[in-house]
């Protein structure tokens, strides 16, 4: 699959994920800076983690305003493929490509730390190389990674099968609810698996063509065996693959 | 109007009757206010190093992996395949105390900038902080403001915030310390330096807009002031760190090219000292118009924009053929681009503001003739040795060891850790709490750098010289017990009033112990920052130099962390003679502050620490840790808190005490998990090391000497309960 | 003209800033605090003098950018 990674000022984890895709494709991404509107050749869009634009007004909401998102929206509605990660995801839920918001995180402090993610789907190209309810470790890095949307709307993304990833313990339970502030028993890894507090420990949420993929941790940090694990690895492989 | 300029007005902006005679003699006039205000910050003490620079001399700077020791805006040291990496520690102490967020968030900015003005793409943030009592009223507040707006900076700008330490103790109080330090990479040949040359050549100011920021507040009182002067005049600096990102990526996007002759950062009295400095090391004049400076605010006086510390700013000489390639670059990063003046051969810096003259210095005399003292100093008086046999101990070793993982300067750093992007970049091989340094690969390469700051406040305050040696032997240490070859530190020296004997003496000491340690181990030192004056109601803080280290591996794969694995035995490293003065224990369960710190043997580290590293390359190590506070068995808890494995414990030499035995500070030793002890401790033997095996790791348990036991889980319960505890009542009570 | 635009969560959206600050108000003795809400304001100096087009232009504005209107809703009034 040709990728190309999108920068906006402020982004800085596109060296990460230029070096994930490049490792399991063998070619370089093309970098798309914000202000080019040609997406042409590409099957794959990424738009990596960061703070674009500062984050300032809302994380993600000046980003989406960007000359370049009138083509990612193009490219979403021929069916092509797009993967936003961390303030990726951000910038897709404020372009209104992926439903809900990021909110902050239910502790109000960033929060940097391995998590466990459970795999809800494994036929997409995203996930083809993991099982269905396989967990695999991921690293998260942010403030702003609470996952919000009105009932219904989580209720669509339930009953079409839009989740993509939960927030799990390694074993692969998810805890229930919201955690309550400052609350947590301690021991408890369960409960203490959804970190940032999003409803219904979501973590990651696809359109209904499974073709766009929004997600807050970061699977492209643990794709060589120096940085602890490999656990990210499989998602780029199988885009590469794709 | 503005205030006529005298000797009392002189004295208010900080500059002594004597110093401000010399200004008389230089200028041959009454200087203007403008003039006085770049004198005052220049023979500052921040600026001048008035204070210290005859004792900083002492240290050694050179060694043949070397490219820039100190002069320069960081230190460059030539770390293999083509690369340098450039580092430097700097001190915001006075400005996290007023403004704990801003404070610490303009420290990351500022001292980033010092390292990518020099060509380098930072790779890693570290930092050394110092806390009051953690039952002072204040002290909270402050830890929370100074975590977050470290996390705030260093994570929006990209750069993994990979190691650091904290401690607590009262005399800091009312003077906090935070220390950061950031490290750079680039090739050794693209190294950008400060020195103006080419007469003719445009002056570029860069970044953001300049404000009234943090015009100091000796100064602020004498300008003139209006009825909404409190308005305007913020003293504390508000950081950016999305310009700063974006600075980042355009002055490397413009280093690519060949178009800059000579850069420097914006940082302490901003405008004044980067032209300054720069023309002087050049030998050039300058001149500025500062009507092309780009301004936040209106009505700003040559004065203020001279003075003003507004932040993410940089000033560039460029060739003049390149402007437009430069200029074309900063646009594309939406970052003020202004030609502000151009270099002169007149060795004078002439500043002009609406067509007049506001200031016109030679540069020479401003620099040369800066004042340089050589204060009076007393000898801080030896504590005596304490003799273990005769300090008792009514707590069990179970229950002593529990208490101690748990105390504030030896619990977990979790809940600092988890706000710092430690990943970012994608090349964090180890993170914090991994190992004793951080490990950082260089993307693309096998090869890896090693990172840590050390420094142990209460030896220096009880022994400034040994402290000294202490704190650059630590660095030292831990970059080895990753396996790391040490290469070069950097300094932050933390201090009184100078003008104190016992102060100056405190320094001095400290000075002469690092110059020792630093001679012995070849550990030179490249760039360093003195913070003086940290005081609060005539006391001082603990005498602190703390010191960054940066080691080199040239495998990022054979590096080691200090979580156990099962199943091996652990072989201690160092001869332990039971030293319990300044140790953890006799502080946190004998409740005493006394007795002279452990010596610092620079032989023994130097051999200790060789053999170590050179088992650890040969593959025969699977975890390392130093013994440093708290002890062996402290730092045998923290390898089995690491990993959640266990380990049995052998009984000790029947000579020493069991708590003083397992308690001590000795220095220089290390705890290696091998799963060969025996070929272990013969190869220490050949190598004259003192090498003993004192304990077998598995299960989940601590078996120690006495015969007691205690749960890894317990351990870490006590480990991990301090911060979130502490922290979290900050919502519930205050 | 300027026109200030107050932004806030949704009521249905959880707003943990709001909820810290209500509860550090109650132990500082502030007991009669019953729900506490935290947003952002936003002063925008016009160039238009007209009020409604003022207001319809900075209602344009906060609903293609000042707020996320998936969790936000705002509210514009005009001063001077």
């Amino acid at each position: 699959m040709k990728a190309g990674i999108v920068v906006f000022p402020g982004i800085n984890r596109e060296r990460d994920m230029a070096i994930a895709l490049e490792q399991s494709s063998g070619a370089k991404p093309r970098m798309i800076w914000h202000q080019e509107t040609d997406l042409s050749g590409l099957d794959l869009v990424v738009i990596p983690g960061g703070f674009s634009f500062g984050d300032y007004l809302r994380c993600g909401a000046m980003a989406a305003q960007s000359p370049v998102m009138a083509s990612i929206r193009a490219h979403a509605d021929r069916g092509g493929y797009i993967l936003g990660v961390c303030n990726g995801f951000q910038i897709l839920t404020e372009a209104g490509i992926l439903p809900g918001a990021l909110l902050r995180n239910a502790a109000l402090r960033f929060l940097s730390m391995d998590c466990h993610l459970r795999v809800e789907r494994s036929d997409t190209v995203f996930t083809a190389r993991y099982q269905k309810g396989q967990t695999f470790r991921a690293v998260m890095a942010h403030g702003d990674g609470n996952y919000f949307a009105d009932d219904a709307t989580l209720d669509r993304l339930e009953g079409q099968g839009l989740v993509a990833l939960r927030y799990a313990s390694p074993q692969g339970n998810i805890p229930l609810g919201n955690i309550p502030l400052g609350n947590i028993p301690q021991g408890d890894v369960t409960k203490d698996a959804n970190r940032n507090g999003s409803a219904r420990s979501i973590a990651g949420i696809y359109t209904p063509n499974l073709r766009v993929l929004g997600l807050m941790p970061h699977p492209e940090d643990l794709v060589d065996p120096l940085m602890g694990s490999t656990d990210g690895k499989p998602l780029f492989d199988a885009l590469a693959a794709a | 109007m503005q205030k006529e300029v005298n000797q009392s007005l002189a004295r208010e902006f900080g500059l002594s009757a004597e110093e401000y005679g010399k200004v008389l003699e230089i200028m041959g006039r009454t200087p203007s206010l403008t003039e006085l205000g770049v004198f005052s910050v220049m023979w500052s003490e921040h600026c001048s190093y008035k204070s210290s620079r005859v004792w900083l001399r002492q240290l050694p700077t050179k060694a043949p992996w070397v490219i820039h020791g100190p002069g320069e805006n960081a230190g460059v040291v030539d770390i293999g395949d083509g690369l340098a990496a450039i580092f430097k520690m700097e001190s915001h102490n006075h400005p996290s105390f007023i403004e704990p967020y801003q404070g610490a968030a303009t420290g990351v900015g500022g001292i980033l900038r010092d390292v990518f003005t020099m060509g380098a793409r930072p790779i890693a943030n570290l930092n050394a902080l110092r806390f009051g009592s953690p039952n002072h009223p204040r002290t909270r507040r402050i830890v929370d403001g100074v975590v977050r707006g470290i996390g705030g900076y260093g994570n929006c700008v990209g750069v993994p915030t990979v190691g650091g330490e904290i401690n607590f103790h009262p005399a800091y109080d009312g003077n906090p310390l935070v220390n950061a330090m950031t490290v750079g990479i680039a090739p050794k040949d693209r190294i950008f330096l400060s020195a103006a040359a080419g007469i003719g050549n445009p002056v570029v100011y860069v970044g953001s807009k300049t404000g009234r920021d943090g015009i100091h507040g000796a100064t602020m009182a004498s300008a003139e002031f209006g009825a909404d002067s409190e308005e305007k005049r913020p003293t504390v600096q508000v950081g950016d760190p999305f310009t700063e990102k974006l600075l980042i990526e355009a002055c490397l996007e413009l280093m690519a090219t060949d178009a800059i002759v000579a850069i420097q950062d914006m940082g302490a009295a901003g405008l004044t000292s980067s032209s300054v400095e720069m023309a002087a090391k050049g030998g050039v004049g300058i001149e500025l118009d500062l009507n092309m400076v780009p301004a936040r605010e209106t009505g700003m006086t040559a004065y203020e924009f001279m003075l003003s510390e507004s932040q993410e700013r940089m000033l560039m000489v460029l060739r003049p053929d390149r402007e437009s390639v430069a200029r074309a670059i900063f646009e594309k990063w939406d970052l003020d681009f202004a030609i502000i003046g151009h270099i002169t051969d007149t060795g004078r810096i002439v500043v002009r503001h609406n067509g007049v003259v506001e200031a016109d210095i030679p540069l020479a005399p401003l620099n040369d003739e800066a004042p340089l003292y050589t204060r009076p100093t007393t000898e801080t008086p030896k504590g005596e040795k304490l003799n273990p046999a005769r300090v008792e101990s009514r707590v069990g070793l179970a229950s002593a060891l529990q208490t101690l993982v748990g105390c504030p300067d030896l619990c977990s750093r979790a809940w600092v850790w988890d706000q710092y992007d430690s990943t970012v970049g994608g090349q964090t091989v180890k993170r914090p709490g991994a190992a004793d340094a951080a490990v950082v690969k260089l993307e693309g390469l096998k090869r890896a750098l090693a990172l840590t700051t050390d420094c142990t406040p209460r030896y220096c305050a009880a022994d400034p010289e040994t402290g000294g040696r202490q704190a650059v032997a630590e660095a030292w240490r831990n970059l080895t017990a990753v396996g790391a070859r040490p290469l070069a530190i950097t300094d932050n020296l933390n201090f009184g009033n100078p003008e104190k004997p016992e102060i100056m003496g405190q320094f001095a000491a400290a000075i002469r112990g690092m110059a020792a340690a630093c001679e012995a181990l070849d550990f030179p030192v490249v760039s360093g920052n003195v913070s003086l004056y940290n005081e609060t109601e005539r006391r001082a803080i603990l005498p602190t130099p703390a010191i960054g280290g940066l080691g080199v591996l040239d495998d990022a794969a054979q590096a080691v962390g200090l979580a156990l694995p099962p199943w091996l035995d652990i072989v201690l490293i160092g001869a332990t003679t039971g030293w319990l003065g300044q140790s953890l224990w006799l502080r946190e369960i004998a409740g005493r502050e006394d007795g002279a710190p452990p010596p610092v043997d620079l032989v023994a580290e130097r051999t200790n620490g060789d053999f170590v590293r050179a088992q650890i390359l040969a593959g025969h190590v699977r975890a390392c840790h130093d013994v440093s506070d708290g002890g062996i068995l402290v730092a045998l808890a923290e390898m089995a808190m690491a990993s959640g494995i266990g380990l049995r414990i052998s009984t000790h030499p029947r000579d020493i005490p069991g708590h003083a035995y397992w308690f001590g500070e000795d220095q220089a030793r290390y705890l290696l998990a091998v799963p060969d002890s025996i070929a272990m401790v013969k190869a220490a033997e050949a190598a004259g090391v003192p090498a003993l095996r004192i304990a077998v790791s598995g299960g989940q348990d601590l078996t120690l000497p006495d015969g007691s036991t205690i749960s890894v889980q317990a351990l870490r319960d006590s480990h991990e309960r301090f911060f979130p505890a502490w922290m979290d009542g900050e919502t519930k009570k205050d | 003209m300027k026109a200030i635009v107050t932004v806030m969560l949704k009521s249905g959206v959880l707003d943990p800033q709001g909820k810290a600050i209500a509860h550090a108000l109650g132990t500082l003795g502030f007991t009669s605090v019953n729900d506490v809400r935290a947003g952002k304001i936003i002063e925008l100096d016009l160039a238009e003098t007209d009020p409604d087009k003022a207001r319809a232009m900075a209602e344009d504005m906060a609903r293609k950018l000042l707020a996320n209107t998936v969790i936000e809703s705002f509210r514009v009034s005009l001063d001077g």
